[in-house]
């Protein structure tokens, strides 16, 4: 799977966590999970079972942290799929 | 208010169900293939479309504890019925004079079962985020809180079948204090095998009826044997008088008063069977607490369940109120429609029970045409009504009882 394949599959996964949708709107690699589209703390872990599910992947407690932004989380799942 | 019964899914249906006295009982596949001895039961219709009216696409992914569904939809239906605002989560500020108080017994016995299950498979790290909020007791009130922006206190009652009635009064009891203006009060309970199972193995809910599931639940009847198990949910907003003038509120009828007390096992009364002086106590209590005379009362909604102790409760509500033969009140039992929604109970027959003194009618008392001889011979059968009936109402009287030893009774005045 491409970086861009990657990239919009989170995109969709990530989508119906946040709030304001006009926040996707500008949605790129530096995009901040938390701050910029305002998603709940605790509901990274719910889309870190959704990412987990998506890619047939298992992320430990150790990369899902540092999955903050979208490049992050593209980097977390490039590195457990390749 | 609002409510999710197995009859119906809010109010106007409800009220709709309650005049045509439609049964919400039926027999349930899932307990037979568990090898339940009763095999019918009712589950609030709740169709996946109302689901998205009040959660979003998310919520409902995660949320298993169908008790906070019903508990959410019959709390967010009463708001809107009494036509208060939905305020925005990022810039309003909390109602601080607006509570409440939504009891439950065990909303959530889907997610609990479900969270085991993923912890013995050792899966705890996939559990998600809303397991802990979906299974804490005060679950209902905490989602509650949350969908509305209740700013005053925000809290969850539970006294097994009495959790219903209990709210309205602790609610109503708070605003007499002043200490808020209006509270959000009812219960909810959830549906299915895990909830029921403990009754099952008990041998207090009905195996007779498994092929005639309308037929099942039997309050007062000489065939009563055993209670239907049920749930949904049930909401009142009560608010202060004067708050609800001021707004122009539409409004039901007024909480008179109320009594909860406990009959401390003793005497007749153990863990599963109350003491009826407790049950005296309680109706004189509430009749008192409400500054009005037993021969006021117009109509009760008892708690009758259709089990043996349907003659006790009448004799003790003969007792408490002095009145016997012609002279007893209505006495209806919508447990016949629905079956024993549990710690929603309550809750659901207070909504039913305002809905007639509201609308001067009684709902018919279903499967009690063969009326148990020791109810006959307190009170006048006529005084049970069978069918339809009109009615000019104007004071209300609704018991619940439950585990423990624990009762409760409320007072409403038509407004």
């Amino acid at each position: 799977m491409t970086q861009e394949q990657i990239t919009e599959k989170l995109q969709t996964i990530i989508a119906p966590y946040v709030e304001d949708k006009s926040a996707l709107e500008g949605i790129n690699g530096e995009t901040n999970l938390l701050n910029d589209l305002d998603i709940n703390s605790a509901n990274l872990v719910d889309i870190i079972i959704d990412v987990e599910d998506a890619f047939d992947i298992e992320i430990d407690d150790d990369s899902a942290e540092k999955m903050l932004t979208v490049k992050d989380a593209v980097e977390v799942v490039m590195a457990k799929t390749a | 208010m609002g409510v999710v019964a197995p009859n119906a899914v809010g109010l106007a249906d409800f009220e709709a169900a309650l005049k045509e006295g439609k049964s919400g009982i039926q027999f349930i596949e899932e307990l037979k293939n568990l090898k339940f001895s009763c095999q019918v039961g009712g589950i609030p219709p709740v169709t996946l479309e109302q689901k998205q009216q009040y959660f979003s696409e998310l919520e409902l992914k995660r949320l298993k504890a169908n008790g906070v569904l019903y508990g959410c939809i019959a709390g967010m239906d009463a708001w809107k019925d009494a036509g208060l605002p939905f305020s925005d989560r990022k810039t309003d500020e909390a109602d601080w004079d607006s509570g409440c108080i939504m009891g439950a017994g065990l909303a959530s016995a889907r997610a609990i079962r479900y969270a085991m299950y993923m912890i013995d498979e050792l899966n705890t790290r996939r559990l998600g985020s809303t397991i802990t909020q979906q299974t804490m007791s005060s679950g209902v009130s905490a989602y509650l809180g949350g969908m509305l922006g209740l700013g005053n206190q925000v809290t969850t009652n539970a006294s097994a079948c009495s959790t219903g009635t209990e709210a309205i009064i602790m609610g109503a009891e708070r605003i007499r204090l002043g200490k808020a203006k209006r509270m959000l009060c009812g219960a909810c309970d959830s549906t299915g095998a895990y909830v029921w199972a403990g009754f099952d193995a008990m041998r207090v809910m009905n195996r007779r009826s498994n092929d005639a599931p309308e037929k099942a639940s039997r309050p007062m009847s000489e065939t009563a044997s055993g209670f239907v198990p049920g749930g949904g949910a049930g909401a009142l907003l009560l608010e202060d008088l004067e708050s609800a003038l001021e707004r122009n509120a539409p409004i039901y009828a007024e909480v008179l008063g109320g009594f909860t007390n406990s009959g401390g096992q003793r005497k007749s009364g153990t863990m599963t069977a109350p003491n009826t002086s407790g049950i005296e106590r309680c109706i004189i209590g509430a009749l008192h607490d409400a500054g009005i005379e037993a021969s006021e009362v117009d109509a009760i909604s008892g708690h009758l369940t259709s089990t043996m102790f349907d003659p006790g409760e009448v004799a003790s509500w003969s007792k408490a109120l002095q009145r016997r033969g012609s002279d007893f009140p209505y006495i209806n039992a919508l447990k016949s429609m629905i079956g024993h929604c549990l710690s929603a109970a309550g809750a659901i027959e207070a909504v039913a029970a305002v809905l007639q003194l509201k609308g001067n009618f009684l709902h018919p008392s279903l499967n009690c045409g063969d009326l148990h001889p020791e109810i006959a011979e307190i009170i006048d059968s006529q005084k049970i009504p069978q069918t339809f009936q009109k009615a000019e109402l104007n004071i209300f009287a609704k018991s619940s009882f439950g585990f423990g030893d624990v009762n409760s009774c409320v007072i409403f005045r038509k407004y």
